[in-house]
């Protein structure tokens, strides 16, 4: 192993990677732990908002679907950037302030609870329509067919439409959370102790910058490649005795 | 991990708070950003430097209960204001300009503000010499705001860290750099600032801009924390510890 | 006209439409602008210089990811392998790190390389823009890339057998037939990524890029003014992609939506 790295070149950059303490490798996985913390508690946050939007997109009133509407669109056209900015000082502000107003002092707020609710509001807005898509792409028939059985419409939700929307929402769901692990990188601009943040950081201590970003890099590679094999077992379960697609891929 | 520090320190804060009543607690706002040697994580992710060691002899001095806040420093002053933090201790310089929006403490250190430039160019740390070059600084800094008021014959460019900065000083892509006398002296004596850098000299002073040393931000009306602050302040100037810590770290007195 | 203003004209949207104007109002009376004159002319270079980033970063980005599309859907395994791994990496990782890497880690290596001051190149390498650029082109080539070889493999088989059998000559082939029909395949998701690549611009800001990102930050930094110059800066974002939301529909428009299949 030694020889093989000394044949590269490649002592000092292993040096600089290693878990222990000289090396900054315990800081990179640190950072990707709370990435994939953040980027879990976002998606989930975001799948919560997206299933009581697209419910309120299909079936709410006129003035609930115009306010998703006008959601939806304003979180898919501003970049994420510049939503998470304002979101995080909006949303820290508001918290304080109705602690305030409730008679409590200013609220001790984690950067992992922030992370998880400004990505999570950004990501609510793709899942909404992700899902209503999903909800919309299942065959009325099997709607009806299950309301002609005298089904409460909790029931047909739980027991219909939601299974059979699964296979639909797959894809854009893997998708979704690939943006959300990739989106947790744009949260080193405000300063929360992720892997990008915990990469510059060690990149600029030690000025071997090539190194700590291409490490970064395989880092979050290797987080989007696994998610691709989770989600391919997924979608094949969700998928479960529908025939196959014709020309998949 | 940071969550966990900040509810064991909330739990023994409560279980303390039944004894020794009054131990205020206090989040402090560091710049996430490195910034060697007064601030900088080291590679088992701990904050390390003088003006750590200076905010923990001052929290112990004025019997607060600190816990460190790395923050973006772009956002410093509005996480301030909007109450995620509740003291600024970042090597902020004490401003006409902020005062506008925050209160400080006495001033904690006071350093001049150098220019810093490859070792093959010939500049002096004026307008005239800078002019037609390209020069560096820091976002959100005073530095950032003396270059653009004085250097306009130059190109400023604005970074998000000093380190970057510097770093493009190395690699040539901009001709100098203007920062904190001590900070440049640490870059220079560094391995890649040895190769490259020199200090060219420090700007001609300007009190409106650079201000009259750094303190630490608090905000406008929580004058029990200003106090508490000087206090601890006064107090580790007075018995030694602030030389003590200084010593460890500079060969110079930057007590101002 | 009236067609097109009476699905608003129902009470509820009249109603929403009011409390937007009210909000409007509020805003401008008081929050704060002030700072406005004094950054407007800065402001708008900078949003020049985004639109012209957004501009080049798309048309570079695309012509890239037609080779890319192609060597994926018909190259052989030394071409398709190399598109497939270029496409993988790019999308796996975030464009924050890749803009970084070119940026921070090209920059790292000059000092090691003997001369490169005193080429031609070198006035480019000092610029941020020449970064910004290429981050951002790779980018949506590698976005656009996955989706041209979709687009390419959906080509019907038969129109291409029957130019063949004309005895088209393949690169007329391609040119006439294959990639006019590539190209309407992708239209429909050309604009949606176009307003993705969009919102990618404001991360070059974080390489002394000044566009306009960097000019609400300096605004942010210079005043201490926080929610004013974003949500400016979000209005700003929304009337570009809904005129290139716009544009793209109009486009669309234009061009023949159907020819018959088989």
């Amino acid at each position: 192993m030694e020889t093989l790295l000394q044949l590269f070149g490649l002592t000092e950059s292993a040096q600089l990677l290693s878990l222990s303490e000289p090396g900054w490798g315990a800081n990179l996985l640190r950072g990707l732990a709370n990435s994939l913390q953040i980027a879990l508690g976002a998606f989930g946050f975001g799948l919560v908002i997206g299933l009581f939007g697209a419910c309120g997109k299909l079936y709410g009133g006129p003035v609930t679907r115009d306010l998703l509407a006008i959601y939806t669109t304003v979180v898919r056209a501003v970049p994420e950037l510049v939503l998470i900015l304002i979101l995080f000082f909006v949303g820290t502000d508001l918290i304080n302030k109705a602690s305030e107003a409730l008679g409590g002092g200013p609220v001790e707020i984690s950067g992992v609870a922030a992370g998880i609710w400004v990505l999570g509001i950004v990501q609510g807005a793709y899942s909404t329509e992700i899902l209503r898509g999903a909800i919309q792409a299942v065959p009325p028939g099997q709607i009806e067919a299950a309301r002609s059985f005298g089904m409460s419409p909790t029931l047909i939700m739980r027991r219909v439409t939601i299974p059979a929307m699964m296979s639909f929402a797959v894809p854009g769901l893997a998708n979704l959370w690939l943006i959300a692990t990739k989106d947790t990188a744009l949260l080193a601009v405000v300063g929360f102790s992720e892997l990008t943040l915990e990469t510059r950081q060690a990149a600029s201590s030690t000025r071997a910058y090539f190194t700590f970003f291409l490490a970064a890099g395989f880092l979050y590679l290797m987080v989007t490649l696994l998610s691709g094999v989770v989600f391919k077992y997924v979608e094949n379960w969700a998928r479960k005795g529908q025939p196959k697609l014709r020309g998949a891929g | 991990m940071k969550l966990k520090n900040v509810l064991v320190s909330g739990l023994a804060a409560a279980a303390l708070m039944a004894g020794t009543a009054g131990a205020m607690e206090l989040k402090i706002g560091v710049a996430a950003e490195p910034y060697p040697p007064f601030s900088s994580p080291n590679s088992s992710g701990e904050w390390e430097g003088w003006e750590i060691e200076i905010m923990d002899a001052v929290c112990a001095a004025a019997e607060l209960d600190c816990v460190l806040t790395p923050v973006a420093w772009d956002g410093i002053i509005p996480s301030l204001t909007g109450k995620q933090i509740d003291v600024i201790m970042s090597s902020m310089s004490i401003t006409e300009e902020r005062q506008k929006t925050i209160d400080f403490s006495d001033p904690y250190y006071n350093t001049p503000a150098v220019i810093v430039a490859d070792k093959s160019l010939d500049v002096e740390p004026t307008p005239e010499s800078l002019a037609g070059k390209i020069v560096g600084v820091q976002a959100s800094t005073i530095h950032q705001t003396y270059a653009q008021q004085y250097f306009t014959d130059s190109e400023i460019r604005v970074y998000q860290t000093q380190d970057e900065a510097n770093q493009d000083v190395f690699s040539g892509r901009i001709d100098a750099t203007q920062a904190d006398s001590i900070a440049m002296a640490d870059f220079v004596e560094s391995e890649t600032g040895a190769a490259c850098c020199e200090i060219k000299g420090s700007v001609a002073h300007d009190e409106a801009i650079l201000g009259s040393g750094v303190g630490a931000g608090i905000r406008k009306g929580d004058d029990d924390i200003r106090e508490a602050i000087n206090k601890g302040i006064a107090a580790i100037k007075e018995d030694g510890t602030y030389d003590e810590i200084t010593a460890k770290y500079f060969s110079v007195d930057i007590s101002g | 006209m009236m067609e097109a203003i009476r699905p608003f004209l129902v009470p509820h949207r009249i109603i929403l439409f009011l409390i937007f104007v009210g909000i409007v109002i509020w805003a401008a009376v008081s929050l704060r602008w002030d700072w406005l004159p004094e950054y407007a002319l800065l402001a708008l270079e900078a949003l020049w210089r985004t639109i012209w980033l957004l501009a080049a970063s798309v048309v570079l980005g695309f012509l890239l990811a037609i080779p890319l599309g192609i060597a994926q859907a018909i190259g052989p395994w030394y071409l398709a392998w190399p598109a497939k791994v270029f496409c993988t990496i790019i999308r796996g990782t975030p464009l924050l790190l890749q803009i970084w890497l070119l940026y921070y880690g090209l920059g790292s290596l000059f000092p090691t390389i003997d001369g490169i001051r005193e080429t031609w190149m070198w006035p480019y390498l000092r610029q941020a823009w020449p970064y910004a650029v290429l981050a951002l082109t790779l980018s949506f080539a590698g976005y656009e890339g996955e989706i041209m070889r979709g687009a390419f493999s959906g080509v019907a088989r038969g129109q291409l057998e029957a130019a063949r059998s004309f005895g088209m000559p393949p690169f007329t082939m391609f040119r006439r037939i294959w990639l006019p029909q590539a190209i309407r395949n992708v239209l429909p998701t050309l604009g949606g990524e176009t307003i993705l690549q969009l919102k990618a611009t404001p991360l070059v800001a974080t390489i002394t890029v000044v566009e306009i990102f960097a000019v609400s930050s300096r605004v942010r930094q210079d005043t201490f003014i926080v929610y004013e110059p974003l949500l400016l800066l979000a209005l700003v974002y929304m009337m570009i992609a809904g005129v290139i939301a716009f544009a793209f529909r109009k486009f669309e428009q234009r061009i023949p939506s159907r020819v018959s299949r088989n």
